[in-house]
């Protein structure tokens, strides 16, 4: 019987280029951040987990998980990093999840981080491109664009869906973002705007895609004896943590719009919270791309298949909608530094539970649910969170 | 360098990728590119190669127009998803065809081309590319 597991501490920082800090130096920054924020001594942290995709290519270090528990003061804790591509966050929160859950520790941190400016544009691409199968996939020349774009020319012409109702995922989530402190981009733009925007792989738009980013998010999870040792007002309780993987290439799926891994891992979540969709409060989902976060309302139930964008062209993703989703911008506005992602989300979804989400504060929030992807949905991280009276 | 700029690798691939060697499941029927030991879909343990067909039709397709390390100067170029005539599935990039002139459903055959080079000394990698049938 897994034990109960509640999130007391939060911090991040800002996500844009951080010139001026190292990717160590950002992971130390969010984890003290959420310590403060626990209200705890960062002595109490027992474990910690380290979500970080691309520091071996990109910084070329490795070992993130003593590396930040030495910079942070804390070394002598159980640590290490977790990969899992872009879904590297999600992953690494539910590492610590388990952490807690089993028993064996009352207190872990996971921080989620990743550093993108120190590279070049096309090394970035080729690091992306490493979440996929790099000896028959990667070898034809796609990048991870691409990938997603095969995926989005097949959605539009399966449902004769207008490519303009999925990009305006990208508009929702700029709006959105307006209002979030840390958000990479705090500007609205127009549906006109991400449509003229440069195709990076056809049909897949500049503006219809994540942005490169530097950041870090961290969260204080701990057990049920530590929250009373250590008590707070705003209590939020981890009721449903799950992971599933795909077949890792998109080609060599039956359907490359299922979504296999993603159904199992959101069932699988809401089963063991015992929620169902229409309970959901706010949600946050993986908007790599404008059609990842359209797939991404139709595969958990808030629309049938074809349909997901009418709720975003008619505001229904907004706070006081029918699924206030990616209230602070997503990963299109609020930034996507990729293995933080999974972070950022949960984070989010905390912020909102506690009632300090700011201007887009959905009122009342009381269930959240963050669905972190890896690669083209080949490793799918769902997390659900409650708000605890 | 993100890719295994190595040569014992390229060795190792050579049948997979100039053969274009699968995998048939005598268990399931699935056909999967390239051969391996273990069926993805049943689990099944002992996939016997088979040499794929060279023709097939398009299922989907994109335009790379930023391309990654290895691939710089050749964009725009097409990858899509090609489904062969006995239903395998391959990732192919398509060549001799300018990107506007591709359509979903279009008749493609196998061609032995260039991928890319290890560095400027290095060895040169070659593999299957897809062409349209005239
Ligand atoms: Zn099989």
């Amino acid at each position: 019987m897994a034990g109960r597991v509640y999130v007391i501490g939060a911090g991040a920082t800002k996500i844009g280029e951080h010139w001026d800090k190292s990717l160590r130096e950002l992971a130390v920054e969010a984890l003290l951040a959420a310590v403060k924020d626990a209200g705890i001594s960062k002595r109490e942290i027992e474990a910690l987990y380290v979500g970080n995709m691309m520091s071996g290519q990109l910084q070329g270090q490795e070992h993130l998980g003593a590396l930040v528990a030495t910079w942070a003061g804390i070394p002598g804790v159980a640590a290490c990093k977790v990969e899992a591509a872009c879904a590297s966050g999600g992953v690494a929160f539910h590492q610590a999840y388990l952490a807690v859950a089993s028993g064996l520790y009352d207190c872990v941190a996971v921080v989620g981080v990743e550093k993108m400016t120190d590279a070049l544009p096309s090394d970035v691409t080729a690091a992306l491109a490493t979440a996929e199968d790099q000896e028959y996939v990667v070898f034809t020349g796609a990048s991870f664009v691409g990938l997603n774009a095969l995926l989005y020319r097949l959605y539009l012409e399966k449902y004769g869906v207008k490519q303009e109702n999925v990009a305006s995922f990208a508009v929702h989530c700029h709006k959105m973002a307006v209002a979030n402190p840390y958000a990479q981009f705090r500007r609205a733009v127009s549906l006109e705007e991400v449509m003229s925007s440069p195709l990076i792989a056809d049909p897949i738009r500049l503006l219809e895609c994540a942005p490169v980013g530097d950041g870090a998010a961290a969260l204080i999870l701990c057990s049920e004896g530590f929250l009373k040792r250590n008590p707070r007002d705003e209590i939020v309780e981890v009721t449903g943590s799950s992971v599933a993987t795909d077949v890792l290439s998109v080609h060599e799926r039956k359907d490359p719009l299922d979504a296999a891994a993603f159904r199992r891992a959101v069932e699988a979540a809401m089963r063991m919270s015992r929620v169902e969709v229409n309970d959901i409060d706010v949600l946050e989902v993986h908007d790599a791309f404008t059609i990842l976060g359209v797939l991404s309302l139709e595969v958990t139930g808030f629309a049938p298949k074809g349909e997901g964008s009418r709720l975003v062209v008619e505001g229904e993703l907004e706070p006081g909608g029918k699924i206030p989703t990616n209230t602070l911008g997503g990963l299109k506005a609020r930034g996507h530094p990729v293995g933080a992602t999974g972070v950022y989300q949960i984070l989010d979804v905390v912020l909102q539970l506690r009632g300090k989400a700011g201007p887009n504060q959905v009122s009342e929030a009381e269930i959240g649910m963050a669905q972190n992807f890896g690669g083209v949905a080949g490793t799918v991280a769902v997390n659900v969170l409650k708000r605890v009276r | 360098m993100v890719w295994a700029e190595s040569v014992p690798r390229v060795w190792r691939e050579r049948v997979r990728k100039y053969r274009l060697i699968g995998g048939r499941c005598p268990s399931c029927g699935n056909v999967t590119y390239p051969h391996r030991l273990v069926c993805p879909f049943c689990g099944y343990e002992g996939l016997e190669p088979i040499e794929l067909p060279r023709r097939g039709k398009v299922v989907t397709f994109t335009v790379i127009r930023h391309p990654p390390r290895g691939f710089e100067g050749r964009e725009p170029y097409v990858i899509a998803i090609v489904e062969l005539e006995n239903g395998a599935r391959i990732l192919a990039q398509l060549t001799d065809v300018r990107p506007d002139e591709v359509r979903v459903g279009m008749e493609v055959e196998g061609v032995f081309r260039k991928f890319r080079e290890q560095s400027s000394s290095g060895i040169i990698e070659y593999g299957i590319k897809f062409r349209p049938v005239i």
